[in-house]
């Protein structure tokens, strides 16, 4: 299995509505918290680590250390 | 300021019902002449019902207002022959770029379907679209514009409305079968009757400026987020016609509208757009908050709600004048049908249930785009910014970037006029949706299937039929239009938009949306869907 690059979202207007809305009577920290918890439930459900590693660099990218 | 527009002055005069005291009732009333309003008038006069236009004012919209007009619209307004001057002069543009900061994140191309008489998207100022229309309404019999005419109140009786109106000459009341309030956001009649208009207010102002430029911008939609000359917030440029240029810029909600407004303070942000070499003159300003908002019944006894009136939605995505005229092409025929007592009063109800549904899709859409330009969070913001980012090398996150979903109309899958599929078909032309338009031949002249279909009732069959060009079913005329007979499908296009095989029969409404769908003519079938469309019992 390969990194998706390519759209895969069924719906994809639909799919952010529902990603904000999930988070959208959160305080700061809680939404921040959110986003993190969701990372680590969709990592495990991909489970493969050659395209979880990929994933990494794609979200690295044009990212500076400080 | 620069005035690349004169404004007309349409003249006041006074009415001989106002002059003699005598109260008259009329079939229609419209609220309001702007672009819903005079398209009503317009749709009202081709299918032969007399109406009267009150408009407050008597000029055409002050500033460029509405921008881009679409496909559909224009098909509209091409049944009354005032689009293609429109297109004319408006300016077409199919490119799109999004900026992120200080880079181009990606582009995308409108890719219009050719073989249409329409194109996708037009830039107009809306003073001119007012204008043409206008211009169209006085060729047209049975239009009478009224300007300098306010409304004050509205009565409700049991089979019509009494009107309360002021002119420079007085206070004088008439009568109407039906009044079509096309009044805008701020609706005085939705407030006479006492309807709910309910919604999201966003919690943010814009700018928006007109400027004439010799610049070298191309005829594209630039859309910015965070750039580099106004930090934290999103800038907007459209081309229009004359040289003249829409920017809009987010503010945020700390913004004081008046202070913005002023001259000194818009030129500087402008400047730092442009660069300091730009050449440059503003025409117009305005500061805006905007509302995503419904009125809760499009009709109100005799009252019925179009446009603005019945639906605000965020300016992204060329949502708000687009969906009236769409809402104007649902109504007049419905309203014709009832005037002439052939169907029942309750059959103007199908016009909320067709157009609330197509509104609260505007709405949905028109709620996504703001939320994406302007989030509500910290974390929100964080999710937004990180699309853009990855949208310049992932593929999948320029689906994700929403800086308005350009206007397409919405079809009616659910309504209760449509007959449901019984056979199978490999094409969007589903029952509820919008004829889509293809180049056809018509006694060897080159022409457009939307221009062919009548302004009534007709049968698109394909194939060589022996059967009447008119039928009579459910006391309604039905005009036969025979694929290969009467029009001939020159480019192949027509047969592959609607899936067509020798029988294949659509039953096309007077607004030019499909209402049922068989493979083979089947006269009986014909009769009950068209029982169906007209709200009879079947």
């Amino acid at each position: 299995m390969a990194l998706e690059h390519q759209l895969n979202i069924v719906d994809p207007d639909g799919f952010y509505e529902q990603l904000i809305s999930h988070q959208r009577d959160l305080s700061e920290d809680d939404a921040l918290l959110y986003q993190a918890r969701l990372l680590l439930v969709l990592a495990n459900h991909i489970g493969d680590r050659a395209v979880l590693g990929e994933a990494m660099t794609v979200a690295r990218r044009a990212l500076s250390p400080a | 300021m620069l005035h690349s527009y004169q404004y007309p002055r349409f003249p006041y005069q006074q009415s001989f019902e106002q002059k003699t005291g005598q109260i008259r009732r009329h079939p229609v009333v419209i609220i309001g002449a702007g672009p819903i309003g005079l398209t009503a008038a317009l749709e009202c006069a081709r299918l032969g019902l007399p109406a009267i236009v009150l408009d407050d004012n008597d000029t055409v919209s002050i500033g460029s207002r509405a921008l881009c007009y679409a496909k559909r619209p224009l098909e509209v307004w091409d049944r009354s022959g005032v689009a293609e001057r429109m297109v004319e002069k408006g300016v077409q543009w199919k490119i799109g770029k999004v900026f992120f900061k200080e880079d181009q994140v990606y582009q995308f191309d409108l890719l219009p379907e050719s073989g249409h008489k329409m194109p996708a998207m037009i830039n107009l100022q809306q003073y001119y679209l007012e204008q043409y229309l206008v211009e169209a309404c006085l060729q047209r019999e049975g239009i009478d514009l009224r300007w300098r005419h306010k409304l004050l109140s509205v009565t409700q009786a049991n089979d019509h409305a009494r009107l309360t109106v002021e002119t420079p000459d007085g206070v004088f009341t008439m009568e109407a079968d039906w009044v079509i309030a096309c009044d805008g956001a701020n609706s005085d009649t939705r407030r006479m009757v006492g309807a709910e208009f309910t919604g999201q207010f966003f919690q943010d102002r814009f700018l928006i400026a007109d400027v004439v430029m010799k610049g070298n911008f191309p005829a594209e939609r630039w859309f910015w987020f965070d750039p580099p000359f106004h930090r934290g917030q999103s800038v907007l440029l459209h081309m229009e016609a004359d040289n003249v240029w829409r920017i809009d810029f987010q503010l945020g909600w700390d913004a004081d509208p008046d202070e913005e407004k002023k001259p000194e303070k818009v030129i500087p942000r402008i400047r730092a757009m442009l660069g300091p070499d730009a050449e440059f003159e503003l025409e117009w300003v305005s500061v805006y908050q905007f509302a995503c908002r419904r009125v809760d019944k499009f009709r109100h006894g005799r009252v019925l709600f179009a446009g603005d009136a019945a639906h605000q939605v965020s300016p992204f995505g060329a949502r708000g004048a687009n969906t009236g005229v769409q809402d104007i092409d649902n109504l007049i025929w419905k309203l014709k049908l009832v005037q002439e007592g052939k169907v029942p009063l309750e059959f103007i109800d199908t016009y909320h249930e067709e157009r609330a549904f197509a509104a609260d899709d505007n709405l949905t859409n028109s709620t996504r785009s703001t939320d994406f330009i302007t989030p509500k969070s910290r974390a929100s913001r964080l999710l937004r910014d990180a699309v853009l980012q990855l949208a310049e090398h992932e593929p999948f996150a320029r689906h994700l970037v929403n800086s308005g979903r350009l206007s397409t109309p919405t079809p009616y899958v659910a309504s209760s006029l449509n007959t449901p599929d019984a056979d199978s078909f490999k094409s969007e032309m589903r029952p509820g949706t919008n004829c889509a338009d293809a180049p056809v031949k018509v006694a060897g002249r080159q022409g457009w299937l939307l221009n062919e279909l009548p302004a009534g009732f007709s049968a698109l069959v394909f194939g060589a039929f022996d059967t009447a060009r008119e039928l009579d079913f459910a006391g309604q005329s039905l005009q036969v239009l025979r694929v290969g007979v009467d029009l001939i499908d020159s480019d192949g296009l027509l047969a592959q938009r609607y899936d067509a095989q020798p029988g294949t029969t659509y039953l096309i409404r007077p607004d030019h949306h499909v209402a049922a769908r068989w493979r083979a003519f089947e006269p009986s079938k014909i009769a009950a869907a068209l029982r169906r469309v007209t709200g009879q019992p079947i």
